[in-house]
């Protein structure tokens, strides 16, 4: 065969194989919403983080503002701290809360933000300082329960 | 009936010696291919031509397998899903088996048996008709003029062909979900953006199907390379390519799988 169709046909192949890797970036991934601008790091101390996981999302308002990038347990406080990235795009006050909600009924668990009314905003490596744990079935309904007795 | 004993144990032991020693050759061979290879870049053409000759045209079933996978998936997840009120999470579940499992897996088998059988008998029958021989006689080396464009070309072509697939098969989920079924294409796109990280899933599915590539093509050359030179000798080397390749992509695929997907999630 000519040689100028083979060249022809196999730069085809590697556009429309460069072409499927970009697709599959752009349309299947979240590579629009991953690295668009520089994000900052914030830590939050939870006295429980229930079934929160890394690469969760950290939402403000129902909007994602960054994700979780690591959780460890502290051997000081005993309790879980939690590195997020916020996306440089979104500030918050000094004063923000952080608690871990789930989304929907049996959703996944994500941490919301609420913020505040202070002047500062946190910067980078910042420590948010009120924060909420993730709520546990098991405690609701031992709560719960001991309420009931507690009526009667 | 000890003597009976005695050469049955003798068959295993030389069924394994054999077997090392076919291991040590398969891996001298690799090395071989990967010091010669300085050929083959610098005439990319002959690259160029495998290339078309084993990436090219397994397009075909690459894309047409692809989409059915995908518009299975589509089917089986929306009858699954729709139990638990959740068919908007169908997306999710077309692209991550695609991304992560079935893309690279499914491609590296089809291109094994398509091209990686080709390129066996190829070069099993270039052997037999001694041109391998007779290039060596005129200073050629065949491991650097034949074998390692192959190689390449087979390296090169994997990690395309498997997201082509894993592409039309997104396609194909799609099309069964969205288009015959009727789910809300708004939730479908976002439920899959949501869940599918470039880093995490797309770039490891890329890793997996750049370790298939190695592998099937090292398999094949070396069998075609290999094959003792008479008609049934390239038959049976074919058939080894494929039934090895198999067994090594969906080893791999697992031992891969457990150091990339471990823990995190």
């Amino acid at each position: 065969m000519q040689r100028t169709i083979i060249d022809f046909w196999v730069g085809l192949f590697v556009m429309a194989g460069i072409g499927a890797l970009l697709i599959l970036g752009l349309k299947v991934g979240n590579l629009t919403s991953y690295n668009t601008g520089e994000s900052y790091t914030l830590i939050g101390n939870f006295e429980n983080i229930g079934g929160l996981k890394i690469r969760a999302p950290v939402r403000s308002a129902g909007v994602v503002v960054g994700r979780v990038t690591d959780i460890q347990f502290s051997l000081e406080t005993y309790d879980a701290i939690v590195t997020m990235a916020i996306n440089t795009h979104y500030r918050f006050p000094k004063d923000t809360f952080a608690s871990i909600l789930t989304s929907g009924l049996l959703g996944e668990q994500y941490i919301g933000l609420s913020p505040g009314g202070d002047e500062e905003m946190l910067a980078e490596g910042d420590k948010i300082m009120k924060t909420n744990s993730a709520m546990v079935l098991e405690e609701m309904i031992g709560r719960f329960l001991f309420d009931k007795a507690a009526e009667d | 009936m000890p003597k009976r004993i005695i050469t049955s144990i003798q068959a295993i032991g030389h069924r394994t010696i054999d077997s090392i020693w076919r291991l040590g050759c398969a891996v001298r061979f690799f090395v071989l291919v990967f010091l010669k290879s300085t050929t083959s870049f610098l005439r990319f053409g002959l690259v160029i031509r495998e290339i078309y000759f084993v990436g090219v045209l397994s397009l075909i079933i690459i894309l047409v397998s692809g989409l059915f996978v995908g518009m299975v998936l589509g089917l089986q997840g929306y009858e699954t899903l729709q139990k638990y009120g959740s068919e908007s999470a169908v997306g999710t579940l077309v692209a991550l088996s695609l991304v992560r499992e079935l893309g690279p897996v499914m491609a590296a088998l089809l291109f094994a048996s398509r091209a990686g059988s080709a390129i066996t008998a190829e070069i099993g029958l270039m052997k037999a008709t001694e041109q391998l021989s007779a290039m060596a006689m005129m200073a050629v080396d065949p491991i650097a003029r034949v074998v390692a464009p192959r190689f390449w070309a087979g390296v090169i072509s994997m990690p395309l062909l498997a997201a082509l697939f894993s592409v039309l098969g997104v396609f194909g989920g799609y099309l069964v979900a969205v288009v015959f079924i009727g789910v809300d294409e708004g939730s479908f796109w976002s439920s899959m953006q949501n869940a599918v990280d470039f880093r995490y899933d797309i770039v490891n599915g890329v890793i997996k199907s750049c370790f298939f590539g190695v592998a099937v093509t090292a398999i094949a050359v070396f069998e075609g390379f290999d094959a003792p030179p008479t008609a049934e000798g390239v038959s049976g080397a074919t058939t080894r390519t494929v039934v090895t390749s198999a067994l090594a992509i969906l080893g791999l695929d697992f031992v891969l799988t457990s150091f990339m997907f471990r823990g995190v999630d």
